[in-house]
């Protein structure tokens, strides 16, 4: 195969639909690639299986063979049959998670501290169940937890038969899945700032597109007639988004080395990416483990006119001696003023003019959903007992919601054993 | 000239756990040197004061004119924990817009919307 071309479908899992669509219609692709999936893509991807493209997901998240069987039922309904469909599990390893694991990645402490809270465990796989599913025939594949990275590259080391230990190639490889995982990031997504860095129509963007070689370069484009661009900005800025050490980004395949890459503009909304470079995978998977670490009560209330700081600063000391007073046991509680320090908290500019609008957004950390729901109770009280002139919403919506913490851990390969099924439509 | 970094610099940011990338990426090589002159690793983690509670390291990549900043204890202990309305991190790159910079009067027709 001289050139593959590999699509994104999505980015997560709230992501647009029609650019994944578009990809498949117009993209004339040999492998379209979600980092998850909805179902509604799931419909329009696979009436364009006929042209051969593949389909690889990882959102199989933790039933791939429930996810198999309801694109089988979807392929029966649009009278695909015999379509192959692989499921990838064995990410998940709650089970044996504590057996198999020593510390935190976090703060060193050793994993059995997770041990009343934790609610599930999931090792991160590489692309090697994927690969194995395609050269057993599977036009879709769709996994547990895979690295984003990885569902990309997938397709490379199939296509190209690639050793999943030569790492000068897929180093590569996962770089270029790196480039793609966060779909329209690189096509102009996440990037405008008016007057600097200006895109056309961003209401319109498309998912990158990788023409990708055998030697792990690729040029980095999208359909054309769609929005936003493929530049060396934005190619940049995608190559280094979530990227600790440049020169190592362990991937659960290889450790990617981006310090070595070259990027430039071939022409327009083309950018050739080349010379990624890999070393060594290491011997150990990621794992994220999940923990009930109780509840977040959060609430807003706003001002606005001549004297709208002043109030929202007495309202937040009503708020705080209301929290006194009603005895609330919080971890943490934060008042911040949206539009003037909301986002970037102490370190917002002081001194500058009023602004004319202030929201005040109050929220607390709590073991219990009982403290929490006082948040919302005490913002309700400054309706009619509050400050003059408060704005308030009627509160028809939950101010709660559950905390999931994530913590990371190592686990040595072997200890994971990925399961695949094959599903014939 | 004193100058902010926006003329000189895109940004963007990311966040794994409760650590925050910030990528500050030069226009054009002409401004790159005075970039990596300027904006040490120390002096973002005290622009960044209050909000990066940890330490921050800096990775140069000379010949793509970024400079990778990973801030540790940036996200008010992570995406799910944080009280904090951008819980990703997504806007923390941008407070860096405003970092001043000095830059030579012979650079100024390189900065990006720059008019004086």
């Amino acid at each position: 195969m001289a050139k593959l071309r590999i699509g994104a479908g999505s980015a997560w899992w709230g992501d647009r639909l029609e650019p994944a669509r578009l990809n498949a219609e117009e993209g004339d692709l040999d492998y379209l690639c979600f980092e998850t999936m909805a179902e509604a893509t799931v419909s329009a991807a696979l009436a364009h299986l006929r042209r051969g493209t593949k389909i690889v997901s990882n959102q199989g998240w933790i039933n791939p063979e429930g996810a198999a069987e309801r694109i089988v039922h979807h392929l029966r309904e649009l009278g695909a049959y015999g379509v192959k469909v692989a499921a990838v599990s064995g990410s998940l390893i709650t089970d044996r998670v504590l057996d198999v694991t020593d510390t935190l990645m976090e703060d060193g402490r050793p994993t059995s501290v997770l041990k009343d809270s934790m609610v599930s465990a999931e090792a991160y796989m590489g692309a090697e169940p994927i690969v194995a599913a395609l050269r057993d025939g599977a036009s879709i594949v769709v996994t547990g937890r895979v690295a984003d990275p990885s569902i990309f590259m997938a397709p490379m080391m199939h296509e190209f038969g690639w050793d999943s230990l030569d790492h000068a190639k897929v180093g590569p490889g996962s770089g270029l899945g790196h480039v793609l995982e966060c779909g329209a990031q690189v096509t102009g997504g996440y990037f405008s700032d008016p007057g600097f860095k200006d895109v056309p129509e961003p209401w319109n963007l498309a998912f990158p597109i990788a023409e990708v070689e055998d030697d792990g370069s690729a040029v980095i484009t999208k359909v054309a007639g769609t929005g936003g661009a493929v530049t060396m900005m934005t190619v940049k800025e995608q190559l280094f988004y979530e990227v600790h050490d440049p020169g190592r980004y362990i991937t659960p395949d290889v450790v990617v080395d981006f310090t070595t890459t070259e990027v430039e503009e071939v022409g327009r909304d083309r950018v050739r990416v080349a010379k990624i470079g890999g070393k060594p995978r290491t011997p150990t998977l990621k794992v994220s483990i999940a923990c009930m670490e109780g509840f977040i009560g959060e609430d807003m209330f706003f001002y606005a006119g001549p004297g709208a700081l002043r109030r929202a600063e007495l309202a937040k000391t009503i708020l705080e001696e209301r929290f006194k007073i009603v005895g609330l046991q919080a971890d943490e509680v934060r008042v911040d003023f949206v539009g003037l320090n909301a986002i970037h908290g102490p370190m917002s500019p002081r001194g500058g003019p009023e602004p004319y609008e202030i929201a005040v957004r109050v929220a607390a950390r709590t073991k219990t959903r009982e403290e929490a729901l006082k948040v919302g109770r005490e913002v309700d009280g400054m309706a009619v007992s509050g400050v003059g002139m408060t704005g308030k919403r009627v509160p028809h919506q939950d101010r709660t919601r559950e905390i999931i913490g994530v913590w990371s851990t190592l686990v040595p390969r072997d200890e994971v054993r990925p399961v695949t099924t094959m599903y014939v439509s | 000239m004193r100058v902010l970094l926006q003329h000189v610099a895109h940004v963007r940011s990311g966040d794994k756990g409760n650590t925050s990338n910030i990528t500050a990426i030069a226009y054009g090589p002409e401004l790159y040197p005075l970039l990596k002159d300027q904006l040490t690793a120390e002096r973002v983690k005290d622009f960044y004061a209050g909000v990066v509670t940890g330490p921050v390291e800096r990775f140069a990549v000379d010949h793509l004119w970024v400079l990778n900043f990973v801030a540790q204890g940036a996200l008010g202990g992570g995406v799910s924990r944080s009280l904090c309305l951008d819980n990703y991190g997504k806007a923390l790159s941008a407070a860096l817009l405003g970092f001043d910079l000095h830059v030579p009067e012979s650079l100024g027709n390189h900065l990006r919307n720059h008019h004086r």
